[in-house]
This record gives C-alpha cells, structure tokens and sequence, in this order.
C-alpha cells in the first residue's frame, strides 16, 4: 500500500505536475512507443537471422545473419582462420585483467606486476601471424592499452618537465606538449605512416603496426600530460617546502610525496582520457590498419553483401560502447570514492 | 667553499647543457637520415612544388577550382571546406548542447532520461564509426535520386544528396548577412532590439529580391536550388551530433556549479524561471563553461579532419591527395601542422579575449 502510494507520487511529480508536464508526457510517451515498436518490429520480428542476403533483401528487417556470416571478419580481422585461438586468448587475457583490477583495494604492486606481464603476454599470443594480419578488437585493445601503458609515464615526465625551474626543459615541454594538442591525431598519424620511414636510416624497416602504436603513444602522451599538471597544480606549496626541509632532492621529493598526491587527484580525468584514447584508436583505419572500424567497413565491401551498413556499423558501435560506457561508469564512481576520501 | 659540481645553479646548467645536447644530436641524426633517403628516392625538398599544377579534380569546393589550378590554391579551397564546416558544425553544436542542457534540467523525467541517453550514448561511439554510419545511412538507404523523398514542396532527400530551395543568387544578400551579424553586435551590446531591423534594411535598400530556386530533377540530377552532398551532411551530422553531447555534458556541469543560493535569492527577488537563468544563473556558469567549450570548438574544427574517412575535399584529405601525387611528405605534414596550430591559436586567442573582457566587466 505504503509503496504503490510512493510510485503515484513519484509519477505525479515527474510525469503530471502541472497541465503543461502532463500534456509533454502523453506526447513524448506517444512518440517513444511509435519508435520502440519500430525498432522491435525492425530488430526481432522481421529481421532475418538464418537466411543468406536474398532473404535479408526481401525482409524489411535487419540483417542479422549478416553479422553472424562476418562476425569473425569483423572481430579478428585478416588474422589466420585457423589461429584465431590466439587473439582469442590475448583478449581473454586482457578482459580478464581489466575486470580484476576494478576494485581500487587490488590496486598494490602486485598488481603492477601483474599489468607489467599479462600486456607482454597478450601481444606476443598474437605474434602467431605477422602484424599486417593484427585486426579487429584485439587490434584495437593493443592499440590503446599498449598506448595507455607508455603514454602515462610519459605524459607524468611531460608534466613534471613543463613545471621544472629548468627553463630550456621548460620550454621543450610546452611547444612540445601544446604542438601535439593543437593537431589533430589523423596528422601525426600521416607522420608515423608516411614520414617516419624517411626518418629511419637506410635498411631499417619498422612495421606499420608499431609506428601508428609509436604516434598514438606520443600523441597521448601531451594529453596525460596535462591531465597530470592539472593534479600537479593542486598540490599545496607546504608540501613541496616540507618535503624540501626533509632534506629530500628533486626526485625524492616527487616520487615520495607529490605525484602519489598528484596522481591520486586526478584518477578519475586520467580514466576518461584513456577512454578517449581508445575511441581515437578508431582513427588507425585511415592509414590502412585494420582496426575494428576498418574490419566493419571492410566487411561490408563483400559484392555478396552489399548494402546492410546500418546493421554493420550499429553492431560495432556496440562493442565500442560496451567498453567506453563501462569505464566512464567506472570513473564516475572513482571519482565519487576518492573525493569522499578526500572530504 | 661550496664544491662546483654541488652548486645548484651549475647543476642545473649542467643538465640543461646535456639535455640540449643529447636532442641536438637526435635532430641531427634524423635530418641526415632524412636528406640521404631523399636523395636515394630523388624527391627535391622546398615549397617550390606548390606552384605546380595540381590535376585532380575536387568534388566540392567554394570558390571555383579547375584541375589546371595549382596546388596551393587546392590547399586553399581545403582550407575554406574545412572552416564551413568548423564554423557552420560550432554553431549548430553550440545551440544542440545547450538544448540538450536545459533538456537535463527539465522538470519532465522523460525528457531528463532522453537527455542523458543522448549524451551516453553518443559520447562513447567513436566518431569516425559515426561518420561511417552516416555516411551508409545517406548513401545506402536513401532512395535513388529519380525516386527522391519529398518531405517538404522544394525538398529533396535522395543518396545523391539533399537539395532544398534558396533564394536567387544576388549581390545584397552578401551584405544582408554581414549587416546581421552586426545588428546581432550591436543589439548585444546596446541592450537595443531595434538593431536587429538593420538588416532587413539592407534587404530592402537592394531592392528585396524574393526570387527563389527550387531543385528540380533534370535528366540524372537535380538543377536549381542548394544541394548538400551526402559527404558534407554526414560529416556535419556526425561532428554536430558528437561535439553536441559534450558541450551538453559541459554546460550541464556549468549550470550545477553555481551555488543553489543563487537559484534562492534570484527567487526571493520575485524573478521567475527563465528570467533566473537569463540574468542570475547563466552569466556566473559561462565562466566555468567558456574554457571547456572553447576546447571542444577546438575539436570540432580538429576533428573535422576525419572528413578523409568518408571523403568530404576537407583540408586534410586534399593535402593527403597532395602528399600522394607530389611525395613532398615532409612538407605537406608540416602544412598540415601548421595550418592547425594557426586555427587553434586563433580560436583560443578570440575567446582569452572575450573572457578577459568578461574578467574586466565583472571586476568593474
């Protein structure tokens, strides 16, 4: 009783408080409905699950069959057919990784260890085939967990060079940090495709692979570096001068008492920048790697099954927003706990 | 007497000097790997290739452009693509975010819950996917151009592209535009609706020209009237629909950050809702909101640069034909480069100054 008066009073103030509010709900709920049984009728009751294109064609469904027929395409890539246990088990591997270390109480050096393994591990189970057959999703979780791993110390190095009293350092990290932030990611992605070979003495040859996974690390780098300055920023003056009348130098001081504060502040900005370094992952298509954008984009050039690019590219926006959802909930709850802890 | 190599200042010199050397050393390294495979592959380096004519045709371009045309002033109509869509893709992200805002703080729960889905979810879709999405939806499932859709009389919806009526071309309208923007200004700042009367005017003054094309099927296109390539609406859909749900996210934040004693007193004074929001709450949010947007105007204009995707003639995917006719690599990157870094410091430089006068009329 007590409970089904608190769910009327609950739908009276937000569906029915005044004639205006009532009158926007019916209309809204109205619409809603119309589109959920379009994308019913689209998605379950007409959609073609089994058939070949043909059936698809004549359905006015979604072509489901045609993500069961590419799903191996789409998620591995060119690897070898008969080796796909190996990305198979690289991503395993990884997924399981990151669901263990969600609890922040894992977080010790153990688990450290822990990264500082499984990463190697996942890439060399791939190296069952040569790296212009990497693709899919294990291609694009390399790409960005690989880039996250040496971004992070990086951009940390950044930060700490763009506040140094070292005026030529100073300066070093600022061009460089604010060169890489005011181009966009596609350019310096040309750089690692196109000029980095030139750069390279006579004879050397560095797959493609590792010098998009070079440019994405440098290019985040700038990022975390000032996700890192901003936590930099935060830390009070005492704590540079107590640390100092400890007696403790330059990197004492760093390492033991201002970047464990630092890097604490900022957790939840440093998530949501990985985040953003995964999607950006995406942006390898355009020199050709066939990431998970690409396999999709590939998938669909198949003259057997032309034309079902919505059911394609919805399917992979999925899996992107699976991951990318996931983990700013993560944050968002990070963000919560630490600055309660903080408080 | 204090040890030379224990004096702080000579240390610092002395990591300096070795920090300048060691990157001398890398550059010189590299620059002479790079003049040795130029020479082996016998590409010149210069600028002196952008006189050159650049043969390739571009599909859309505002000023008109022949295969004859040189290279640089290929690089200039990407230029010009690349800021239509920046500016036009701001503006339309600007006002979708902040509608999305106010959609957030409705009193209504659907509308709050069809906000916050839009923002999630189009957040967390990388836009190049979007992009391509679009860029299928518009080319695939749109119907052939001889059985175009005709949702409005004059407007057409096919896979060709979208084609809507504009007025005849004429020389005032030019000037009507440019007359709006400044009776836009000048209303602002005046607090006077009657500027805004100013560029009807002008319309008046040149005659009021009322002639309108309308698109018309010819043949195998459409003649008349203003046609978006698929190309241009799907980038712009993309970069409106993702940058939107920032700047939402943003503005949002923005609106919370001002203290609900604000929301208070504005009430005590007997001002209602809107007029809160206009005079009280508005003004003290833009200066938490102003910096993270300029930063996602920023990105919109960088971002635009995923039009090499789906093949829209932006700046990025005419210096990419570019780089692949000439090999002038090195070159065509550093233009790239360039030409960002000048938008970037050009956007960040207008809104520092709109925020300092901000600064200064508040300290008043």
């Amino acid at each position: 009783m007590k409970k089904s008066l608190a769910l009327a009073k609950w739908v009276k103030s937000n569906f029915l408080k005044n004639p205006r509010q009532t009158f926007l709900s019916i209309i809204l709920i109205c619409f809603i409905s119309f589109f959920l049984e379009k994308l019913l009728f689209w998605l379950f009751l007409d959609s073609v699950w089994l058939g070949d294109a043909a059936a698809c064609r004549a359905s006015s469904g979604a072509c489901l069959s045609f993500i069961r027929e590419k799903f191996d395409f789409i998620i591995f890539g060119l690897y070898p057919r008969d080796l796909l246990w190996r990305p198979t088990i690289a991503m395993i591997l990884f997924i399981s990784l990151l669901f263990y270390s969600r609890k922040t109480e894992r977080w010790n050096g153990l688990l450290g260890f822990m990264w500082l393994f499984t990463i190697p591990a996942c890439v060399l189970s791939m190296y069952g085939a040569p790296t212009d057959k990497w693709g899919g999703l294990p291609l694009t979780l390399i790409l960005s967990s690989v880039g996250i791993f040496f971004s992070y110390p990086l951009g940390i190095l950044l930060a700490l060079g763009r506040r140094s009293n070292l005026p030529l350092i100073r300066v070093f990290c600022i061009c460089y940090i604010e060169l890489i932030r005011g181009v966009p990611l596609i350019s310096v992605l040309f750089m690692a495709s196109i000029l980095f070979p030139l750069f390279l003495p006579e004879g050397v040859i560095i797959p493609k692979l590792l010098r998009a996974q070079v440019a994405i690390i440098l290019f985040a780098a700038a990022y975390m570096a000032e996700v890192v300055r901003g936590g930099l920023a935060a830390i009070p003056k005492g704590q540079f001068e107590a640390a100092s009348s400890l007696g403790l130098n330059y990197f004492q001081t760093m390492r033991y008492v201002i970047l464990p504060q630092a890097l604490k502040l900022v957790i939840a900005p440093t998530v949501n920048t990985a985040i953003g370094m995964f999607k950006d992952t995406s942006l390898v298509a355009i020199i050709a790697l066939f990431d998970l954008s690409l396999t999709t984009k590939t998938a669909l050039k198949d003259p057997k099954w032309l034309g079902f690019s919505v059911e394609a590219y919805l399917f992979a926006s999925l899996i992107y927003f699976i991951f990318c959802y996931s983990m700013g909930r993560y944050s968002l709850g990070l963000e919560k706990k630490f600055s309660e802890k903080i408080a | 007497m204090q040890n030379f190599w224990n004096h702080p200042r000579y240390r610092q010199y002395f990591y300096q000097i070795i920090f300048f050397v060691s990157i001398l050393a890398i550059v010189s390294y590299l620059y002479q790997n790079v003049t040795q495979n130029l020479q082996r592959q016998n590409i010149a380096s210069g600028f002196g290739f952008l006189g050159q004519e650049s043969g390739f045709f571009i599909a859309e371009s505002m000023i008109e452009f022949w295969s004859e045309d040189s290279y640089l002033k290929a690089i200039y109509v990407g230029i010009l693509n690349t800021l239509k869509v920046s500016v036009v893709g701001n503006i339309m992200a600007l006002f979708l975010g902040v509608f999305l805002a106010m959609g957030f703080r409705s009193q209504n729960f659907i509308i709050k819950k069809i906000s916050s889905f839009y923002i999630n979810l189009f957040r967390n879709i990388p836009l190049l996917l979007q992009l391509f999405f679009w860029y299928g939806l518009f080319t695939e499932v749109l119907p052939d151009i001889q059985e175009a859709l005709n949702p409005l009389p004059g407007v057409f919806i096919s896979q060709r592209g979208f084609f809507i009526p504009i007025f005849e071309s004429h020389f005032i309208w030019k000037y009507v535009i440019i007359s709006f923007f400044i009776s836009c200004i000048l209303t602002y700042k005046f607090n006077r609706i009657w500027f805004l009367l100013l560029s009807p005017l002008v319309w008046l003054m040149g005659g009021a020209p009322l002639s309108v094309s309308i698109p018309t099927l010819e043949g195998f296109n459409f003649s008349g009237g203003l046609s978006l390539t698929p190309e241009f609406t799907a980038l712009m859909t993309g970069l409106v629909l993702y940058t939107a749900a920032f700047i939402a996210e943003i503005v949002r934040a923005g609106i919370d950050s001002v203290e609900k004693g604000q929301w208070e007193a504005a009430e005590s004074l007997g001002l209602n809702k809107n007029q809160t929001m206009k005079l009280v709450i508005f003004p003290q949010a833009l200066r938490v909101i102003l910096p993270p947007v300029t930063s996602q105007f920023l990105n919109l204009t960088k971002n635009s640069s995923l039009a090499v995707g789906i093949g829209y003639s932006d700046f990025v995917s005419i210096m990419n034909t570019v780089m692949n006719q000439t090999g002038q690599a090195i070159e065509s990157v550093m233009i790239i480069m360039m030409v960002y870094l000048i938008f970037s410091l050009l956007t960040s430089f207008i809104i520092n100054f709109y925020n300092y006068r901000l600064e200064k009329r508040e300290g008043r």
